[in-house]
């Protein structure tokens, strides 16, 4: 045993709050669409955790067939993680296009600067 | 051997056609691949919805993997009708399209923009069909990326800002789904829906479930747009080129609606979502807050488009409000307001979306004296916000008319007060417009513009036809709503 687990059982867990907590904060508090998109992106990847812990049996192997080895790790949060990875590569793309092109419209990427009423009201 | 086959099909043919339009890249091309593949959607769904009318719930093993292990994809009382739904406007709208598109998209676009439609339409008919709830996570966000492009593409550079708002927040709304599903994944051990509940029973320990229905219940609403959490929808909506509009407003958030019914009462069961829980009285207080605070609002507004989403989020707070009261009849009028409402806001907006293709105009001050104008195109919009007030003879009637019940068969005759107050709000909105636009003075805006594409009057007026129909002969989409109500009731047999 780690004498991280010993200090604080199920830490993957924390770590999980943590990351999750931190990535909601960052997009709700950065003004720049860049930043939003980096928070997004740690938000999403912090369920990645969620999904694989409580998949992974300690002294397990990787989740092939072989002789001699019984205990393996289950295989489908592995799986699922692969999606959910492409999923949010795909979101973090599409956001970051459209931060280019907000910044080829507006000249700028600061919300503070593109939520001026006399943008939003013509 | 191919009718074996159609729930698969009905998500395979939009995605694949997607691909070829994608490599066709060439406006005229591109929508007539679009064009043939959306009306092969309705005939499928149609047969789809005749088998389980005949030999009742369809499950369908995909790639031959049996459930609960394998992906299934399930076609019951209830989600057979939203595949109607969501089928019949796709290939309705698809063929109103091309006009409008041609008009509001630059050229190098247009293929494009039937791409991204294709694969929202396919994302959203793989949310209805399937049974699995992981799958329904990648169905909702295909369905949802698609949904920032075709945003992306208004012409208002502003549609850029509303695409990326939506993004933002539509993917917390995801994440947040996911999350839940994964609590669930550790407690079960299973994706497949119904062999979710059926585990759930034995479960000791219920508060990682109850996080699990939290967390999905706030992603989900997020997506559906309930009150607080609607702000991505009026700038989306508003900035969105027309056809994506008319589009997205009569089924995207539909579908959002018919998942979170999914799971309060197919995977987590009634009993524990609205016995042992309040959701009851949360979910009443946003969708009364969403019918009278979102009407108030439609009414200030400058910009028709920006009207009706507001409108949009207050007829949400109706179909909310049938799933609070959570009976046999809240249930039905919940449903058949969502069909309902579908039907109406895709008339209204494909009216608007003639109006900015004829006159370029979407300020309220600008439409002065339209209906002279352009009569027809007016009348459906009349007729359409008839059915949104709720006046006899429209399907509008006929779900107010459920909820009104449902509110007295619980003693709640102050919530039955609210839904006729609030009613009443949308005849000050709707008749704002009915009154600049028949009421004054062709302006010199409106009396610009030459003849209208015949299919584009042609569709709005199958659809406005539809929402008299529908009203005056209610005993087909009531009774598929009751029918679906009592399914969800009984859980899953």
């Amino acid at each position: 045993m780690s004498t991280l687990a010993e200090l604080m059982p199920l830490y993957n867990y924390w770590i999980t709050i943590f990351l999750m907590i931190s990535g909601l904060y960052i997009v709700v508090a950065r003004g720049n669409m860049v930043k939003k998109l980096v928070g997004l992106s740690l938000f999403q990847t912090s369920v990645y955790l969620l999904y694989l812990s409580p998949g992974k049996i300690l002294g397990g192997t990787p989740p092939i067939l072989a002789k001699g080895f019984e205990i393996y790790s289950a295989p489908l949060p592995h799986v699922l993680i692969l999606t959910a990875i492409v999923v949010g590569i795909a979101t973090l793309a599409l956001g970051l296009a459209l931060t280019v092109r907000i910044n080829e419209a507006f000249g700028s990427i600061e919300e503070d600067e593109l939520f001026k009423p006399e943008i939003t009201h013509d | 051997m191919i009718e074996s086959h159609l729930p698969a099909l009905l998500v395979v043919v939009p995605l694949l056609a997607a691909v070829f339009t994608a490599l066709i890249r060439q406006g005229l091309a591109s929508y007539l691949v679009a064009f043939i593949a959306c009306w092969s959607l309705p005939v499928m769904s149609i047969a789809l919805l005749g088998q389980e009318l005949n030999q009742g719930t369809i499950s369908y093993a995909l790639g031959d993997w049996a459930p609960p292990i394998g992906i299934e994809y399930r076609i019951d009382s209830v989600n057979a009708p939203f595949l109607v739904l969501v089928s019949f406007m796709a290939a309705l709208v698809a063929t109103y399209a091309r006009s409008s598109v041609t008009s509001e998209i630059e050229s190098s676009r247009q293929g494009w923009f039937y791409t991204v439609y294709l694969l929202c339409v396919g994302g959203l008919l793989g949310v209805l069909i399937t049974g699995d709830a992981f799958n329904a996570f990648v169905f909702l966000e295909i369905s949802s990326l698609a949904t920032y492009v075709l945003i992306a593409l208004g012409k208002d550079r502003r549609a850029l800002l509303a695409a990326y708002q939506y993004l933002i927040l539509g993917t917390i709304g995801a994440t947040l789904y996911v999350v839940g599903v994964g609590l669930i994944f550790a407690m079960t051990g299973s994706l497949n829906m119904v062999d979710i509940n059926a585990h759930l029973a034995g479960i000791e320990t219920l508060r990682p479930v109850l996080a699990a229905l939290a967390f999905i219940t706030v992603g989900i609403s997020l997506k559906l747009a309930l009150f607080p959490l609607h702000v991505w929808l009026p700038n989306a909506y508003a900035f969105a080129p027309s056809v994506a509009t008319a589009f997205l407003a009569s089924t995207a958030t539909k579908v959002a609606v018919y998942l979170l019914l999914r799971y309060f009462f197919t995977v987590f069961g009634a009993d524990l979502v609205f016995e042992q829980q309040p959701i009851t009285p949360i979910l009443l207080v946003f969708s009364v807050a969403a019918m009278f605070i979102a009407s108030i609002v439609a009414v200030f507004q400058a910009d028709i488009k920006r009207m009706l989403a507001y409108s949009s989020v207050a007829q949400i707070g109706y179909i909310t409000l049938g799933i609070a009261i959570a009976t046999q009849t809240g249930l039905a009028g919940a449903l058949v307001h969502l069909l309902n409402h579908a039907l109406i806001k895709g008339t209204l907006f494909l009216a608007v979306g003639c109006i900015v293709l004829q006159t370029g105009a979407f300020k309220v001050k600008n439409l002065a004296g339209i209906g002279r104008t352009m009569p027809l195109t007016m009348a459906a919009f009349v007729v359409a916000g008839l059915g949104l007030i709720g006046v006899p003879g429209t399907v509008g009637f006929v779900s107010k008319w459920f909820l009104i019940t449902a509110a007295l068969e619980q003693g709640w005759w102050w919530l039955a007060l609210m839904i006729v107050t609030s009613s009443l709000i949308a005849v000050v909105y709707v008749g704002r417009i009915v009154e600049i636009a028949w009421f004054r003075e062709p302006s010199k805006e409106v009396s610009a513009g030459g003849r209208l594409p015949i299919e584009m009057l042609g569709v709005t007026w199958v659809m406005a036809a539809a929402t008299i129909y529908f009203g005056l002969d209610a005993e087909f989409t009531a009774g598929l709503a009751s029918r679906a109500a009592e399914t969800l009731l009984a859980g899953i047999k």
